[in-house]
């Protein structure tokens, strides 16, 4: 049965690319209808894959798009709109994740990753650049004909 | 056979009937093993030069990869059980799979994946063998390379395929599968470049043997995360523990055994020849870093959620505005230094000395962001940096070229004859550096400067969009041959003047009972214009999406460049003195795409 379950999978991920962001949705208010685009590419179509609502043609989305508006008709704040969305989906519709303590380490990782690379790369080249400066062997003529036999080195 | 009738029907198109053999789990590992055993026989055949015990010791772990995977094969995805009694048809294949692009790309992606298992291998052959030298590293990397060239091109074609099946314009989405095949290619190009410095200066060799097994590792998870479902669904995963055991038995096995191997040869290894922070070597290293740096933080994104899933109380999603704030911000200094690192010298230089070969460049660069920031009134700073990037690493590496042949400072015969000379691995690198530049300056037109327009449209009726007027001239049904069609047929046309006709259809698959939509995009290679048919209004008419996207055809042209590249680089003299046959093996290896 498994093959029913990674279509019906697999239809979900793709649903039918066909409702769009639909002529009647858009706000007349252009400002508004901005704000609106800007939210909805950062609100995640729960239903698809690491779609936002604004690339996905899933009905769900096409919803959420539409309470987006609503709610900014309606007169809220971008957060206002955002943590409306989260009480009610939790932060699993938010395509960039709070900072919050279970998620320190998906914010903070990559920057302590680089750090750290750069760390080691720095006292590799210290270690390294202080030997460089040491005066090298000359080759012996035994190496100089081998490198010649390998054709050399450009 | 229970599979065939799971992903295939009597009235599909052949080469989807094909390509169907791939396009499920059970498929594509075997695919995956047929792709790693021609890999093996090739370094058996060809690689004739090697010593003989190296050749031994590459082909057993080859080897043994090879038999874990049919071992996995056979006790959990068995592609050739028997479906009794036989169904008169069967479910056929996902529809959005039954697409050109799609054949070529799983076998490209695996050719990039398996690759790495060559260079996997010959890292734990260096091990076992207790003895890297730069010997080692030229055998390695005509691997190194042409894995990197397919999964590039793999990569390309699977971002070519969801911009124009997927009907939204968009190419690249931080999906979790996509990134599952950028970690390696980003790992694969830092190896890349690692291995060019044990090769020359023999340095960095034990970091470049870690890279190896890491790279490989990365492509096992890649495979076998988009294979087992794990991505969707944490909970289905261990519901159905037999695969998923299976999988991280293997990849414990392979990467702890290698890693194991690593940690007690490695003291024994004599590490590399010193090298100054500012030097070839140096700017290489960096790459490494940022590189590295880069796929860690792809790989955070994509599996952080999983974990919280899995051990916290919360589900979160990592999507694009998670990368434009860290994956962009370690991206942008790599692509800032990938101009200076080829201008320096080995082993030691002055930062002075690449800022007189690239004045030219550095000019171009500045030129380009004054022109674009004035030219838009300054409102489109970041996108005038962005082109201005784009600038600094097209002409910086075009500049390395004028360098090296002494243009304008030699007589014209002589710079011909030093580009004569010139290497091809030299031309190859400064193809696909400049192929680099190419894809940056699409993404920063494309997103800066892209249009839409979305309506209703009743035949007869135009839209306009970007100087373009778009008539939709008519609808009809066209019967597939496994699907049934409604085809809009627009007429694009500027100033009066007709463009050009596009068809755009949706597409419903009855026996999937899915509906899916085949884009019309005119390019005219600077731009396109996409057009993708929604559904009838109730009123009459039809939703239509119209898109206009500058540049974008130099998105997937200039991942074909680096790619291109990596092959010329591939066909270098190097590659062949001091390896006859192996550059011909790769060229063998080609048809099985």
């Amino acid at each position: 049965m498994r093959w029913v379950f990674i279509t019906a999978i697999a239809m979900s991920l793709f649903a039918p690319a066909a409702r769009a962001v639909m002529p009647g949705e858009v706000l007349p208010d252009a400002a508004l209808e901005a704000r609106a685009r800007n939210l909805s590419a950062e609100l995640r179509c729960l239903v698809c894959q690491n779609q936002s609502i604004d690339d996905s043609a899933a009905p769900l989305a096409r919803d959420l798009r539409m309470l987006v508006r609503e709610r900014l008709v309606l007169g809220d704040t971008d957060e206002q709109v955002l943590s409306y969305l989260v009480a009610r989906y939790g932060n699993y519709v938010l395509l960039k994740p709070p900072l919050q303590s279970d998620t320190l380490v998906l914010w903070i990782g990559p920057g302590l990753i680089l750090a750290l690379a750069g760390a080691v790369f720095a006292a590799y080249v210290r270690r390294s650049g202080r030997l460089a400066d040491e005066p090298v062997a000359p080759l012996t003529d035994a190496e100089r004909r081998q490198l010649a036999a390998h054709g050399g080195d450009d | 056979m229970a599979l065939v009738a799971a992903s295939s029907q009597i009235d599909k198109p052949l080469i989807y009937k094909i390509t169907g053999v791939w396009a499920n789990h059970e498929g594509s590992m075997l695919l995956w093993v047929l792709i790693l055993t021609l890999f093996g026989a090739a370094i058996a055949l060809y690689g004739a030069n090697l010593p003989e015990r190296l050749k031994a010791r590459v082909l057993a772990v080859q080897g043994m990869i090879g038999s874990g995977f049919l071992e996995f094969v056979l006790a959990t995805s068995n592609p050739f059980s028997r479906l009794d009694p036989a169904p008169s048809d069967g479910q056929g294949m996902n529809p959005i799979l039954q697409d050109p692009g799609l054949v070529l790309h799983p076998p490209f992606l695996y050719l990039g994946y398996v690759g790495f298992l060559v260079a996997f291998a010959f890292a734990v052959a260096a091990l076992v063998e207790g003895r890297v030298d730069a010997a080692w590293a030229r055998w390695v990397r005509p691997w190194v390379l042409a894995a990197w060239c397919f999964l590039t091109i793999g990569i390309t074609l699977g971002s070519f395929w969801a911009y124009y099946v997927l009907g939204w314009g968009g190419w690249w989405f931080w999906d979790p599968v996509e990134n599952v095949s950028f970690m390696p290619w980003l790992a694969g190009t830092a190896l890349l470049h690692s291995a060019l410095v044990v090769e020359r200066r023999h340095a960095l060799v034990n970091w470049t043997i870690l890279l190896a097994i890491l790279t490989f590792s990365l492509s096992l998870i890649g495979t076998f995360v988009v294979r087992s479902g794990v991505l969707t669904s944490v909970h289905s995963f261990a519901q159905d523990p037999a695969r998923g055991v299976f999988i991280l038995l293997l990849l414990v096995m392979a990467t702890g055994g290698a890693l194991t191997l690593y940690a007690v040869r490695i003291p024994h290894l004599k590490s590399g020849a010193p090298f100054a922070a500012v030097s070839r070597e140096g700017s290489l290293a960096l790459n490494n870093v940022l590189l590295v740096s880069a796929a860690a933080t792809v790989f955070l994104g994509t599996f952080y959620p999983l974990l919280i899933d899995l051990f916290g109380r919360d589900k979160i999603s990592v999507g694009p505005p998670f990368y434009a704030r860290t994956f962009v911000p370690i991206m942008l200094p790599l692509l800032l230094a990938m101009v200076i690192g080829p201008a320096l010298k080995w082993k030691r230089d002055l930062l002075s000395s690449p800022a007189s070969k690239l004045r030219m460049a550095l000019i171009a660069a500045i030129a380009a962001i004054l022109i674009v920031a004035a030219s838009t009134g300054g409102s489109h700073l970041l996108t005038a940096l962005g082109l201005g990037l784009s600038m600094w690493i097209v002409a910086g590496s075009l500049a390395m070229v004028a360098q090296r042949i002494k243009l304008f400072r030699a007589s014209a015969p002589a710079s011909l004859a030093l580009a004569r000379h010139a290497p091809r691995s030299f031309y190859g690198m400064v193809i696909a550096h400049a192929g680099i530049g190419i894809v940056v300056g699409a993404i920063t037109t494309v997103s800066t400067w892209q249009q839409e327009n979305i309506l209703m449209m009743k035949a007869g009726e135009a839209a306009s969009i970007a100087g373009y007027s778009i008539m939709l001239r008519e609808v009809s049904r066209m019967p597939g041959s496994n699907y049934d069609a409604e085809r809009g047929i627009f007429d694009i046309s500027r100033n009066g003047a007709p463009v050009a006709a596009l068809a755009a259809e949706r597409r419903f698959y009855p026996v999937q009972q899915q509906q899916t939509t085949q884009t019309g995009i005119h390019t005219s290679l600077i731009s396109n214009i996409y057009v993708a048919l929604g559904d009838p209004g109730e009123q009459g008419g039809w939703t239509v999406r119209i898109y206009y996207h500058p540049l974008a055809p130099w998105l997937w042209f200039g991942g074909m460049t680096m790619a291109l590249g990596g092959f010329i680089s591939l066909s270098d003299r190097r590659f062949r003195v001091g390896a006859p046959q192996r550059a011909r093996s790769l060229h063998a290896l080609a048809p099985a795409a």
